[in-house]
């Protein structure tokens, strides 16, 4: 689904990623963990092809990324569904339209999923917050908007970059159980976090496997967790 | 070159989902509205010019290239006798159809612009014209020039070569001119747009970034930006257009011999072009932003 091969990643004469090997098996759980700045993010972008690897292979459901264009990355793109720290939306587009976003620019008709975008919001809990705009949402509305518009187009693979990292324990809480949900319907999730709590707190509902970034290198991380 | 076609059908294609996801943007709008309207504007007056150049050039071409003038400058005497000898080798010259002594009315009218319609011309030694017509092939000046020097060596050949040609020289460069304003008009409409759609694409980064996300591909968003910029020109023009028209119908306009300043509208087959211009403005605008799109989807991958 997913695989690196030992990819490395330089950017401004220094590598900040290197000999990363990774094989992402379809309806696993990954966590991937390690200090601020120690590259979680952009080993995530290496993923969903956002970024280029400077070395090695990445693969994404059998092809290399490197021989493939742009518009065909976009293309395997929509196979992976990514919910941001900072959850990027279109601020002057309602909650409805940006969580259908997926499906406008994959050039199919939204309304014709009307109530399969009903159900995401009630899924998610933001019924009543269908029509307004981004700006409007608390941190905790944004996460669950951007989870749930990362799952519209019914993704293969969900990766989610410090997805509880602005936002208190009990709406972590409630979007971890929202993961866990999507797992267990055997989609392939990778969560990069630092909040060790919530990787604590999801090995105790489902089989997960925790990795750390350290030293520029993947490496299976302790017992501890 | 397929997928090229492909991708610009697609980009053409009215989208009004896709469309909206590019928020609006306030000045590349209307410096884009504004650019279409002043150059199309211009062109209008820059095809006006070029096509009353065109057939001011045509016009004197055709005149004066199938005509000749013979002046017969003989004491008074002489006059009557070297003309009638004149007209006789003309008649039998190859090249020329018809050969004709002005009458003294018309020399009269001839002189009236620069002397007076009462000149008293019976009194001035003025020189007898005679007006040639010649076939399409024309005839051998020179030859002729020499059989007159025999028969009538007061008569002066003037084919009109000398003058003709600076005229519709003239006139040519200023047609050539026209065509230049206009694609001087298009190249700085292009700039104009290329800037305002660079201008929008970058204050769009975070759209762009969100889009990608989303798995959207650089031809679907480069569609978004450059159909809100084409119709932008293409609305531009059209009002640009249409107030050109309207002003060249306030020039004021001579008569049949004017020149190109009276004569700054547009005829028949000229129509087309002006018809022409706010599609042709649109177009420049698409290429314009495509080019933009392509660049700065580039630059922020």
């Amino acid at each position: 689904m997913i695989e690196l091969e030992n990819v490395a990643y330089s950017y401004g004469g220094g590598e900040l990623l290197t000999d990363m090997t990774l094989s992402v098996a379809p309806g696993s759980f990954h966590f991937l963990t390690g200090p601020s700045g120690s590259g979680k993010t952009t080993f995530l972008k290496l993923c969903y092809g956002a970024l280029q690897a400077t070395g090695g292979h990445v693969r994404l459901f059998d092809r290399d990324v490197r021989g493939l264009s742009r518009d065909d990355v976009a293309l395997l793109r929509r196979k992976i569904g990514v919910v941001h720290q900072d959850c990027q939306f279109l601020d002057h587009l309602p909650v409805t339209e940006n969580l259908a976003l997926p499906l406008t620019v994959s050039g199919q008709d939204p309304n014709a999923s009307d109530a399969n975008l009903k159900e995401l919001l009630a899924w998610v809990g933001l019924t009543s917050r269908a029509n307004a705009l981004p700006p409007e949402l608390s941190g905790g509305e944004r996460q669950r908007a951007a989870l749930a518009r990362a799952v519209i187009m019914s993704p293969d693979v969900i990766l989610a970059d410090e997805p509880t990292g602005n936002i208190d324990w009990e709406m972590s809480q409630r979007l971890l159980t929202l993961l866990v949900e999507l797992n267990r319907m055997g989609k392939t999730i990778l969560v990069a976090t630092h909040d060790l709590g919530l990787i604590r707190a999801a090995k105790a509902q489902v089989q997960t496997r925790v990795l750390r970034i350290s030293n520029r290198r993947l490496q299976m991380a302790g017992a501890d967790l | 070159m397929n997928v090229d076609l492909r991708a610009t059908t697609r980009m053409l294609k009215f989208d009004e989902r896709a469309d909206r996801v590019v928020p609006p943007t306030g000045f590349t709008a209307r410096l884009t509205l504004f650019s279409a309207f002043a150059m199309a504007f211009l062109a209008v007056f820059a095809l006006a010019l070029s096509l009353a150049a065109g057939r001011v050039a045509d016009r004197w071409g055709n005149e004066l290239a199938q005509s000749s003038t013979l002046r017969i400058s003989a004491p008074a005497g002489e006059v009557a006798t070297q003309t009638e000898a004149a007209l006789q080798v003309l008649r039998t010259t190859p090249g020329i159809v018809d050969a004709r002594a002005l009458t003294l009315d018309e020399q009269r009218a001839l002189l009236a612009p620069w002397l007076g319609a009462d000149l008293p011309i019976d009194d001035l030694p003025l020189p007898q014209l005679i007006d040639i017509t010649e076939t399409d092939d024309g005839y051998d000046a020179a030859g002729l020039r020499l059989r007159l020097a025999a028969e009538a060596p007061a008569a002066v050949l003037d084919d009109h070569a000398r003058w003709r040609r600076p005229l519709i020289d003239a006139a040519a460069r200023l047609r050539l001119l026209g065509w230049a304003a206009i694609l001087l008009i298009a190249t700085a409409t292009a700039a104009m747009v290329t800037l305002a759609a660079n201008a929008a694409l970058a204050a769009n980064a975070q759209v762009i970034a969100v889009l990608r996300l989303v798995g959207a591909t650089d031809t679907y968003i480069a569609s978004a930006f450059v159909r809100r910029f084409a119709l932008r020109a293409l609305t531009g023009a059209a009002f640009g257009t249409l107030l050109g028209i309207v002003a060249l119908f306030l020039v004021p306009s001579g008569n049949d011999t004017a020149g190109v300043l009276t004569d700054l509208s547009i005829q028949g087959f000229g129509w087309v072009w002006v018809v022409l211009i706010p599609p042709l403005s649109g177009l420049v605008a698409f290429l314009a932003t495509r080019y933009a799109a392509g660049r700065v989807l580039e630059e922020l991958a």
